[in-house]
Parts: structure tokens; C-alpha cells; sequence
């Protein structure tokens, strides 16, 4: 198990600790665990060990470091390495490199972060329990017979087994969130273009962010700072400056701060009676610690889901057109007797199912006759789910609310059940439709020893405001700090 | 039974290659001809994780255009996403736009082939940018291992600009294209050069029958991919006789037949209908996620209008009216574009005789710019030389035989004008040694003294040709003026 990303850093520069041996841990970390939970899908032992004996040397020769100087950070296989694949999960890019790194990998290179591999997902970022991999399915660190979530499962159980202290996870409809949730573990979606997306594979690009997941908040926090930024590359990156996250995280006072409680979600039908209690349990602590907690309402929120899944299969089905076997990616071999059959036949063999419903289903919203009955009237409910969050967030700093309606299911449980696995976004993809900033983080555990999580969400580019109040809520808890045993 | 009067109804959609460096979404070079595949990037070949970035040249480009045909530049302008699957589109969609073009509802004034006193408005119903797409080098049926496609062009910005059914015969089109490919090329928004595709038309065609006092429309058909004018004369001929016989064979008309895709076969001089598929593609359109609407603010488009620089139509006005030429020779100058203006300017000016000026340019100017296939930037005669040099012609002190000589020297040479004229040994001949010279022929051509005296004043011409033999330099409307008045002082 290895250390907090902040201690690790504290015992580099005090000379208890070399970067070498960090990675070397992290290493057979991830070796011990991959058995088990199979967190991951490809391992860079040599690069990571390369770029960890640089930074020893670095450091010996009195060079300046960068703010992640040493530490293990696994990356979500849906962004671009050029060293390493970038499988996105799918059977369509078993083999494909890519020439470039995406702009959070080049920022995680440049802070001297060392990326010690790429984690596991659904296929293509679609699914909520990492079960849609073509490369295996990845298992919760607390109870392997449970799902870690999705689709950044390997990225919140590499943190939750303790091989890395951070990974960098992607989130459409929850995919940070939900996962982080189930591995009890904190994870952070930004505000849509907060993060670039540049060498994000895109699933649903008005959508997808990049965030970070890490035990505590103060983790995430230190990550998020060092990915977040302006990218002349992305048009729909915000040219904003980037606050001291580190900083906005030192008081642990909440007077004077109005929360909302989104109380109606907790009667949503289905919701655990552990969910419940965990959202009851924060009402207190944030209380205790000087906050105003009131009731408001997100009124739309019915319509969060079936707008999400109007949008993101629509976008999706476009962003996966250009695989199609001409270029690169997988191309099929049999049964190919022109150009249609070659496109037919690889798609057929290259996409999971889970993939090709989303692409059916997009391909539809956007034809011509059923566009102005599915896709376009999704963004104007779309416009009026924003319009929920601009009056709220006029009256309150936050709100507070669950992440999931339940704790990690089993595995198998609702992989043959799309409406079911569709479900487990029911609270999440609001901050996604709206573009806005919010974070899940441990809010206790249920009778069967499973973590719980809460979730607070922000108004856009308020990301310091979340990690204030979730490392205020962590200074007077500790859920974050339970581990599972190994 | 008697003949059929018809009516062929043509609108046109013309697709001009903008004149930017680089592509419409990524830093790669636009020049044409470069071997296959090395203009291109992640962004332009669609690399999972590339995300494009607009080209500002492009748009401001655009604008350009859409001012020069009278379009209005809406405040807002969005990309939309184009989607269809084709081994040259590596994304599987295009960006382009689909509601909400960049410019919207212009016109362009076509002189009538049929009464070249009368002018044609020809609708422009919009103008949108859009990203080309790459080249397939194969057989596209065959799907096999030896199809080749080259991706420099991919991502290349054009300008897609659809007219009005405005048009209604071969010449008319031709009249259209021809007018839009100066505007384009004399504001420097495009090049226009067909042969390396950077204009390309597509036209939808369908004849109005009259029979029986009602008015019947044959299906539309689109001919696609014209990359000649030759062609899209020859495709319009075509179809406007293919339609006419379909009709009288199958009846079909605009109403029981949908929209079909025709290409043009250079060779067989036919159209020919393309793959079924084509026809009913559903092409998707929605907003492209990657890309932020783009606004242009009044004032912008306003500063673009300030300098935009005349359209040829001003350029051709404005040289009858202030160098005193005719429509002819303004036409003639103007259709060689910006550059060639600018050139007759500079020398009508400075030699202060338009007209003189106007027949060097189309006449020793053109013919040595041809001569030497170079441009009239880089030719060796500046503007402001052959200005010199006519204006010592309208002086008398040269003859248009010496000035043509002087010019070639300076088309060869790097000199100046009086440098030119010493190095030809051309020396100015006073009027004292004129009027010697004269009485000397006078005296020894007594015949023509005396046809000149009985009437014929055209004799005098037999002393011009002694007089340049005697002396090269000898102007001879000087020494006609002379001999005449000698002769009548006799
Ligand atoms: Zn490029």
C-alpha cells in the first residue's frame, strides 16, 4: 500500500525516499494486485522506472522538480500516450499507438509525475461497471465480487488497491464519480473545458472531462492543478486562470457557506437506505463545521437520463465513425469483398455490444425525420437542466446530494440490463448536461462493509470551492482513510 | 406534332479552395502537389484525441467573398458535422455548415449572353466554409488491397457558394462561373486553378416543358464533381436533351421522380448516373462539439468591407471613366486581374494617355508577359518605365517604332528608360536638322514637289522612308510636316 501522494513527495525531498523505490513499489503493487482486480491494461515497468532514476538525478544535481516529482500516476485508457497503447478497451484499438500525448499526459510529464500505465475502462468510456472491456473485467479492491464502477473502474480501484496514490480518470455521465464512489475513493469532474480534451478519445465530446481521483482531496486538488489549464489545441478549453487548488483547501471553516441540499433525490425510488444515511451523515458534519444547509431542487432532474442518452450516443456516433478500418484500427480480414463489407465486417468484429447500441441508438436520434424528435429537443432540455443549476447556484455555493443509488453492485448483475446500468447515472449526469464542476467523496460505508459516497457539485470553475468543503469534510471524518484489506 | 418549347432551370454550387497557408483546422500546408501524405497531422487525419481548431484566415477569407457577391455576413456562424463514410473522410464526417452559414442571401450581375447590352442578377442563396476531403487513387468499387488515398487535401478550406435556379442555358452558366472566378481570384480569395481542383461545380439541372398552356418540371439531377468549364457546358447541353427524351419516353416529372446524383464522363461527353446509395444519404447533420460558434461583430465586417478593394465590376468602371478607355479595353486589362490594373494605373498615370497606355498593356505588355510565362509582378518593365517611355512618344520625342525598341531592351535588360535609349544609340533629332534634311530630299525629288503641288499630299509619304534611311532617329510625322510646309513655301 503505498503512501499519500503528499507524503510521498514530503519523503523525496526529505531524502527518505528515492523516486526509484517509490516506483519500484508501485510497481510490484500493481503486480500483487493485477491478479485480483486487474486494474490495468497495459504496465510501462521500464519507462516508469527510466523517468523515476531521472528524477533521483535531478534531484541530486539540485535541479528544480515538478509538483508531482516522483509520484505513480496511472492513466485512463482513453488518453493519448505516445509510449504507451491506447486501447480505449476495445478490441477496434488493440494495437494502436498513438503519435502524440494527450495534453493532460504531456502536463503529468512535465510536472515529472511518473506514469506507471494505462487503466482499465468500459469499451470506449460506455458502461458503468468496467464490464463492457474487451480486455477483461476489473474488480473492486473491497469485495471482488463486486464491480468497481465504470467506466473509470481501473482507474478508481488502482487508487482504491493501493498501486498508485493518483490516477487520471474521464468522466461523461459520472464515470469519475460513480467509480470513485464504489472504490471509496475521491474523484473529481471538472467544469466542462476546465481540463483539455486533447488527446481524449471522445465518447461524447460536449460532455467528457478528464479529472482526478485520489484518496483524499487534497490529492486531487494538488493532480487537478497540475492538468487543468488553457489549450490553444481545444477550442472548447477555457482560457482561465488556474487557482491554487492547494491553497483554497488550508481552512477547514465553512461558516458563512449556504449548501443545498437536494433533498427529493434522496426519496428517488431505489435509492439504499445506506445511500440515505450517508447524505444525512455529511447534512451533520457540514453542519457541524459552520455551513447553512437548505433545501433546493433541481427541477428537471427527471430528465437528466433520457436527455443524457439522447446526447451522448448521438455525439458518440459520430465521434466512432472514423473507425472504420481504413486507416488504422482493427480492420477485418474475412468475408471483406468491397469497401462496404471491409467497413461492415470490421465494425462487426471491432465494437462491443455495448458500443454498437450506443451507435444504433445515436444513429437514429440523428436521422433525418427523428432528429427534431430526439436530438435537437434533448438540447433544449438540455438548455433548461442549465437553467436549474444557474437559479440554484443563485442561491446556494453548493449542493449536496448522493452520487449513486446504491453501493457497488455484483458483477453480472445488470451487464445484461441496459436500463438498469443506465440508472446507476441518475445523479450524475446533471453536472455533465450543465457543465459543471462536482466531486464524489467517501461518505461512509454500509452493513456489508462497502463504501458510500456523497457528492457535492459547483457552479462552473468554483472546482476550489468543492475541494474546500470536501477536504473541510475530510479533516473531520474518515471514511477516506479506511483501506480495504488486501 | 409540334415542337416543344422548354426551359432549361440551372442552379450551380461552386466550390472554391480558399487561398490560406495552411488547412482550415490544423497548421498544415495547403500547396498542391507535394507527394501523397506528407501534409498532415493528427488533427487531419483524424487520430482518435485530435481535436480541430478554426483557421481564422479562412474566415476572414469567407467574409471576403461573401461581401464581393452582395451576401450579408450573418452575426453568428456555426460548423455542423457531415457524416458519411468514405475511405478519403478519415473522421467519417466532414465539418462543414449546415443551417447557419457564414454567408447568406447575395447575388452577382452577369452580363446576358444573349444581349451583351442587357445584365442578369443571378441569386447566391448561401456561402458556407467546409473541409475538403482527401483523394482517392484507386477503384473505389474494388475495396482491395491496392486502393491508395492521399490525404494532403484533406482539411484544405473551401467555400461552398450555391446560387439560385437563376440560370437557364449552358452560356449563361458559363457567363456565372466566369464571373465568380474573377471575383474570387481579383480579391485574392482564391486561385481558381481547375486543374488542381481548387474550383470544382456541381449543377442541378431539370427543363420547365410547356404543353398545353401548363408548365411540367422532369426530375432534378445534380452533375457532380465538374472540374472544367468545357465540362459543365457540355453537361448541362447533355442533360437538357437526356431530360427532354426521358420525359417523352417515361413521363416522369419533378413530382413522381426524386433528386438524382449524375456525374460527367470527360470522354464519352454523357452524364451517367452514380450509385444509388449516394442518392438517399442520410447525412446527419448536427452542430460539431469541438468547435465553438464563431461571431463576428458588425464593425468587423464592416472594416473587411472598407478593404475589400474594388470588385472587377468597380475595377472596369472606374478605368473608362478615368483613363478614358473603352469598355472593351477595360474588360481586357481587368480579366488579367489585380495586378494587371494596377500596372495599366501606374502607367496610364505616369505617361498621362490612357489610351496609349491601354494598347501597350494589352498588346507589347501581354504579348512579352506570355512570351517569358512570367507574371506582370515580376515582369522586367515596371510600370512606371513603360509610363516614361510613352509619354516621350506622346512628345514626339520618340517613335512608337523606337519606343518598341526601347521596350524590348528593358524587358531584357536591367536599365532605365534613358540608359535603354542611349544603349540603342537613339538620339533626339532637333527640328533644325529636320528641316535640312528635307530640303535636301526636296531638292533631290522634284517629282514628288510636284504631285504634291498638284494635289496629292499622300506622295510626301515617298520622303519618310528616305528620311529614316538617312537617319534613323528622324520622327517621321515631324518630317511629313516639314516637307509639307516647305513645299507649299516654295
Ligand atoms: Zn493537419
Amino acid at each position: 500500500m503505498l503512501d499519500s501522494a503528499l507524503e510521498l513527495l514530503r519523503l523525496q525531498s526529505a531524502g527518505e525516499v528515492s523516486a526509484v523505490e517509490i516506483a519500484q513499489k508501485a510497481l510490484d503493487a500493481i503486480e500483487a494486485s493485477q491478479p485480483r482486480h486487474h486494474s490495468f491494461t497495459f504496465v510501462d515497468r521500464e519507462g516508469a522506472l527510466r523517468v523515476a532514476k531521472s528524477v533521483d538525478q535531478r534531484r541530486a544535481a539540485g535541479e528544480d522538480l515538478g509538483p508531482l516529482a516522483g509520484v505513480p500516476v496511472a492513466v485512463k485508457d482513453v488518453l493519448c500516450t505516445q509510449d504507451m497503447p491506447t486501447t480505449c478497451s476495445s478490441e477496434m484499438l488493440r494495437d494502436f499507438r498513438p503519435p502524440y500525448d494527450a495534453t493532460v499526459v504531456e502536463r503529468l510529464r512535465r510536472a515529472d509525475a511518473v506514469i506507471v500505465g494505462k487503466t482499465n475502462m468500459d469499451e470506449f468510456a460506455m458502461g458503468a461497471s468496467t464490464e463492457t472491456s474487451a480486455f477483461g473485467i476489473t474488480r473492486n479492491p473491497w469485495d471482488t465480487d463486486r464491480t468497481p464502477g465504470g467506466s473509470s473502474g481501473g482507474a478508481a480501484a488502482a487508487v482504491a488497491a493501493g498501486t498508485v496514490p493518483l490516477s487520471l480518470g474521464t468522466d461523461t455521465g459520472g464515470s469519475i464519480r460513480q467509480p470513485s464512489a464504489f472504490c471509496g475513493v475521491t474523484g473529481l469532474k471538472p467544469t466542462y473545458g476546465r481540463v483539455s480534451r486533447y488527446g481524449l478519445v471522445a465518447f461524447a465530446s460536449s460532455l467528457d472531462q478528464v479529472g482526478p481521483i485520489a484518496w483524499s482531496a487534497d490529492e486531487c486538488a494538488l493532480l487537478l492543478y497540475t492538468i487543468a489549464g488553457f489549450e490553444p489545441r481545444d477550442s472548447t478549453s477555457l482560457d482561465q486562470p488556474v487557482p491554487d487548488y492547494a491553497a483554497a483547501t488550508k481552512s477547514k471553516d465553512l461558516r458563512g457557506l449556504k449548501i443545498g441540499l437536494l433533498r427529493e433525490s434522496l426519496d428517488a425510488e431505489g435509492i439504499s437506505h445506506s445511500v440515505r444515511a450517508a447524505v444525512r451523515d455529511a447534512i451533520k458534519v457540514l453542519a457541524d463545521l459552520g455551513a447553512e444547509i437548505i433545501d433546493v431542487e433541481l427541477p428537471h432532474r427527471e430528465y437528466w437520463v433520457p436527455t443524457y442518452y439522447v446526447i451522448a450516443p448521438s455525439e458518440a456516433s459520430s465521434n466512432l465513425s472514423r473507425y472504420d478500418g481504413a486507416h488504422y484500427g482493427h480492420r477485418a480480414s474475412e468475408g471483406v469483398t468491397d469497401l462496404l463489407s471491409m467497413y461492415c465486417r470490421s465494425r462487426a468484429e471491432g465494437f462491443g455490444d455495448e458500443v454498437k447500441r450506443r451507435i444504433m441508438v445515436g444513429t437514429y436520434a440523428l436521422s433525418e425525420g427523428y432528429a427534431d424528435e430526439y436530438y435537437n429537443k434533448a438540447l433544449k432540455v438540455r438548455r433548461l437542466i442549465r437553467g436549474d443549476y444557474d437559479a440554484a447556484f443563485s442561491q446556494v455555493d453548493l449542493l449536496l446530494g448522493p452520487v449513486t443509488p446504491t453501493p457497488a453492485f455484483k458483477l453480472g448483475e445488470k451487464v445484461d440490463d441496459p436500463i438498469q446500468m443506465y440508472l446507476c447515472d441518475l445523479f450524475t449526469v446533471g453536472a455533465n448536461l450543465a457543465g459543471v464542476p462536482a466531486i464524489s467523496l467517501p461518505g461512509g460505508f454500509d452493513e456489508q462493509g462497502l463504501p458510500v459516497g456523497i457528492q457535492l457539485q459547483g457552479p462552473p470553475l468554483e472546482e476550489g470551492r468543492l475541494l474546500f468543503v470536501a477536504s473541510a469534510f475530510q479533516s473531520a471524518t474518515d471514511h477516506h482513510t479506511r483501506r480495504p484489506t488486501p | 406534332m409540334s415542337k416543344l418549347s422548354t426551359t432549361t432551370i440551372i442552379g450551380l454550387e461552386v466550390h472554391v479552395q480558399l487561398k490560406t497557408e495552411s488547412k482550415l483546422f490544423c497548421g498544415c500546408s495547403t500547396q498542391f502537389g507535394r507527394p501523397p501524405n506528407t501534409q498532415v497531422c493528427p488533427v487531419c487525419l483524424g487520430l482518435p484525441g485530435a481535436l480541430p481548431v478554426i483557421n481564422e484566415a479562412a474566415v476572414e477569407l469567407a467574409v471576403r467573398a461573401g461581401l464581393a457577391i452582395n451576401c450579408s455576413i450573418p452575426p453568428m456562424t456555426k460548423w455542423d458535422r457531415k457524416q458519411y463514410f468514405y475511405p478519403d473522410l478519415p473522421k467519417g464526417y466532414q465539418i462543414s455548415q449546415f443551417d447557419l452559414p457564414i454567408c447568406a442571401d447575395g447575388f452577382l450581375e452577369i452580363t446576358d449572353p444573349a444581349d451583351p447590352d442587357a445584365t442578369r442578377r443571378i441569386g447566391i442563396i448561401r456561402a458556407h466554409l467546409e473541409e475538403d476531403a482527401g483523394k482517392s487513387l484507386h477503384d473505389e468499387a474494388s475495396g482491395r488491397g491496392d486502393s491508395r488515398i492521399d490525404l494532403n487535401r484533406c482539411g484544405t478550406p473551401l467555400l461552398e457558394i450555391v446560387s439560385e435556379p437563376d440560370l437557364r442555358t449552358a452560356e449563361e452558366a458559363l457567363a456565372y462561373l466566369t464571373k465568380l472566378k474573377e471575383t474570387m481570384t481579383h480579391l485574392g480569395v482564391s486561385d481558381c486553378e481547375m486543374q488542381e481542383g481548387s474550383l470544382r461545380v456541381d449543377a442541378n439541372v431539370n427543363l420547365h416543358i410547356e404543353q398545353d398552356e401548363h408548365v411540367i418540371a422532369t426530375p432534378i439531377v445534380e452533375v457532380k464533381n465538374m472540374n472544367s468549364f468545357r465540362s459543365v457546358a457540355g453537361a448541362l447541353h447533355f442533360e437538357a436533351e437526356r431530360q427532354l427524351a426521358e420525359w417523352q419516353e417515361t413521363g416522369q416529372t419533378i413530382k413522381t421522380r426524386g433528386k438524382r446524383t449524375f456525374g460527367w464522363d470527360d470522354v464519352k461527353e454523357v452524364t451517367y448516373p452514380q450509385r444509388e446509395k449516394e442518392e438517399s444519404a442520410d447525412y446527419r447533420y448536427f452542430p460539431c462539439p469541438d468547435l465553438l460558434p464563431i461571431r463576428i461583430p458588425r464593425e468587423r465586417v464592416e472594416q473587411l468591407r472598407q478593404s475589400l478593394g474594388e470588385t472587377p465590376d468597380e475595377a472596369r468602371q472606374r478605368l473608362q471613366s478615368q483613363h478614358g478607355i473603352s469598355i472593351y479595353d477595360a474588360d481586357v486589362i481587368v480579366s488579367q486581374g489585380p495586378a494587371m490594373v494596377q500596372y495599366f494605373d501606374t502607367a496610364a498615370m505616369t505617361s498621362g494617355d490612357g489610351k496609349r497606355a491601354s494598347s501597350w498593356v494589352q498588346q507589347d505588355v501581354m504579348r512579352t508577359l506570355k512570351e517569358q510565362g512570367t507574371d506582370v509582378e515580376s515582369f522586367g518593365v515596371a510600370a512606371e518605365q513603360l509610363g516614361e517611355l510613352l509619354a516621350k512618344v506622346d512628345a514626339g520625342d520618340l517613335t512608337n517604332d523606337r519606343a518598341r525598341d526601347v521596350f524590348k531592351h528593358l524587358a531584357a535588360h536591367d536599365a532605365s528608360v534613358d540608359e535603354a535609349i542611349k544603349a540603342l544609340g537613339i538620339e533626339s533629332v532637333d527640328s533644325s536638322e529636320i528641316e535640312s534634311l528635307v530640303a535636301e530630299l526636296l531638292q533631290a525629288n522634284p517629282k514628288v514637289v510636284e504631285d504634291v503641288k498638284g494635289g496629292n499630299t499622300k506622295a510626301v509619304g515617298a520622303l519618310i522612308g528616305q528620311a529614316r534611311k538617312r537617319n534613323p532617329n528622324a520622327n517621321p510625322q515631324l518630317v511629313r510636316e516639314v516637307a509639307l510646309r516647305q513645299i507649299e513655301a516654295s
